[in-house]
């Protein structure tokens, strides 16, 4: 009934206008129509982005190469999305490291000059969006020739308040195998089981849009470690008169986790974005560690995107981690890994995409190539190379601290259908 | 056993934050059509998940920090 007053009332307005007035009408008519067709635009774009959605069918073949401190590590990775009745999406991703190793561990253990291994990685899992809410399941099997891991992993997200807040938590449990390769003649002869280690990992995080160009996610995760913690190869050093002693490392059974860290994602007043992540670090070994980290991304002319990337890490070394022990047993655990000692590292990074005109590739919706460079400066602390002759120039303890240059490369092309 | 209860007791605090911060009479001052800027791509803070697993494996592998990677996270499974 009202609806039929307010009908009449307008249309008896409009009949009384003007011909002048008309057209200023219907430019204000126009300019509502243009406004509100606007406005429904970027809700269904807001929506797409913002709200809760499961994640776009997309297929990705990336080409990964790790390349320093004598080792190379190079293999695919293949990633593909489906989703199924609007609810669901399913994704698989198989994934390969080839590993050429002759790395400082491996050259200064006296066992071997280097060796090959591979090692591949399949996982699978799907999400389910229920209104607001995404859960998630997943499934990793990894191999290589004396190690074996499998983990299983559960997720939730919640969307809420108008869309500007999104809680989520994880928990994932694995299970892993240790074996000890015993080589004759560069030839694997046999794998003998060493132990087995057990992971989880509980996290949460809140994700929380704070202003039209400003969104921040905030995350926390614990990991316990039980079981088989050490490399069953690596060894300590310690001073054995005027020789050098070595011993099998001796690890704890257990190692609890905690990390922190804040993420911010800002648009810039021109189109491009600002990506901060700060992170802190500290386990029951004894070991913590910060890193920051920086991304500018630049839009550039049609379908272009740069990308610059700034890291920095530093870690203090873990209470059983020595690079020289001054005697045999001198502790009940011990440890030579360079990657429990006290380092840091720089990472510079550059990024470049491409987004071919649409239908470039009339089978897929959009296409899309993609670059990554970047070099990481990795400055040991407590970690001595101990290669060549060093030893016998410089003094034993005395030997110049480590140091290596890593050049990290992802290529992938990304297709949407 | 007590590091689970400490992350428990951690997830309640947040939890109930964000429940006080839903029970107060603040409303959402973002406004779906004011979110043109954080709908473009470029502000998805990881948009290529294959290419996040892989770096966050290259860190995770090189330093003895692991945890709260963010979406792409989880563990490599590997030594």
């Amino acid at each position: 009934m009202q609806r039929a007053v307010r009908e009449v009332a307008v249309a008896a307005t409009k009949s009384r206008l003007s011909k002048p007035e008309k057209q200023a009408h219907a430019a204000r008519d126009s300019r509502l129509t243009r406004y509100l067709a606007l406005l429904a635009g970027l809700m269904v774009a807001c929506g797409q982005s913002i709200a809760a959605v499961l994640p776009e069918d997309r297929a990705d073949i990336l080409y990964h190469r790790y390349e320093g401190g004598g080792v190379t590590i190079d293999g695919p990775s293949v990633l593909v999305r489906k989703q199924f009745g609007g609810k669901v999406s399913l994704w698989a991703n198989y994934y390969v490291d080839m590993v050429s190793s002759a790395s400082i561990d491996v050259v200064t253990s006296a066992s071997s000059d280097g060796y090959t291994e591979e090692r591949t990685e399949t996982s699978t899992g799907f999400d389910y969006l229920y209104d607001r809410t995404t859960m998630s399941f997943s499934y990793t099997s990894s191999e290589e020739s004396d190690y074996s891991a499998a983990t299983f992993g559960f997720a939730l997200s919640q969307d809420f308040f108008g869309d500007m807040t999104t809680l989520s938590m994880n928990y994932s449990q694995g299970n892993d195998e240790v074996r000890e390769n015993i080589y004759q003649n560069g030839s694997v002869i046999s794998s003998d089981f060493r132990g087995d280690a057990s992971r989880q990992r509980f996290g949460v995080g809140l994700t929380q849009v704070l202003s039209k160009n400003w969104i921040m996610s905030f995350n926390l995760e614990s990991v316990v470690d039980e079981g088989f913690l050490r490399n069953p190869y690596r060894t300590v050093r310690f001073a054995n008169g005027d020789d050098i002693g070595r011993a099998p490392e001796r690890y704890p059974s257990t190692r609890n986790s905690d990390a922190a860290a804040l993420r911010s994602m800002y648009y810039l007043p021109y189109r491009a974005a600002l990506r901060t992540e700060l992170r802190a670090f500290a386990d029951s070994w004894g070991v913590s560690s910060r890193n920051i980290e920086f991304r500018y991304l630049q839009p550039y002319k049609e379908g272009m995107t740069f990308e610059l990337k700034l890291r920095y890490y530093n870690q203090s070394q873990a209470n059983f981690y020595s690079d020289l022990f001054p005697f045999e047993d001198a502790q009940t655990f011990l440890a030579r890994d360079k990657e429990l000692s006290d380092f840091n590292s720089l990472n510079l990074g550059f990024g470049a995409s491409y987004q071919f005109p649409q239908h470039w590739l009339p089978i897929f919706e959009k296409t899309s190539a993609h670059l990554f460079y970047d070099r990481i400066r990795f400055e040991y602390g407590n970690f001595r190379d101990i290669s060549g002759t060093n030893t016998a120039t410089f003094g034993l303890g005395n030997e110049p601290l480590y140091r290596f240059d890593a050049n990290v490369i992802r290529l992938f092309i990304s297709a949407w259908f | 056993m007590q590091h689970i209860k400490t992350l428990l007791c951690r997830s309640a605090v947040l939890s109930l934050l964000v429940c006080a911060a839903g029970c107060t009479s603040v409303q959402p001052w973002v406004k779906p059509y004011e979110r043109q800027n954080l709908a473009d791509p470029i502000m998805s803070f990881e948009p290529h998940q294959v290419s996040t697993r892989y770096i966050n494996h290259v860190y995770e592998a090189r330093e003895a920090a692991r945890g709260a990677e963010g979406s792409a996270g989880g563990g490599c499974g590997c030594n």
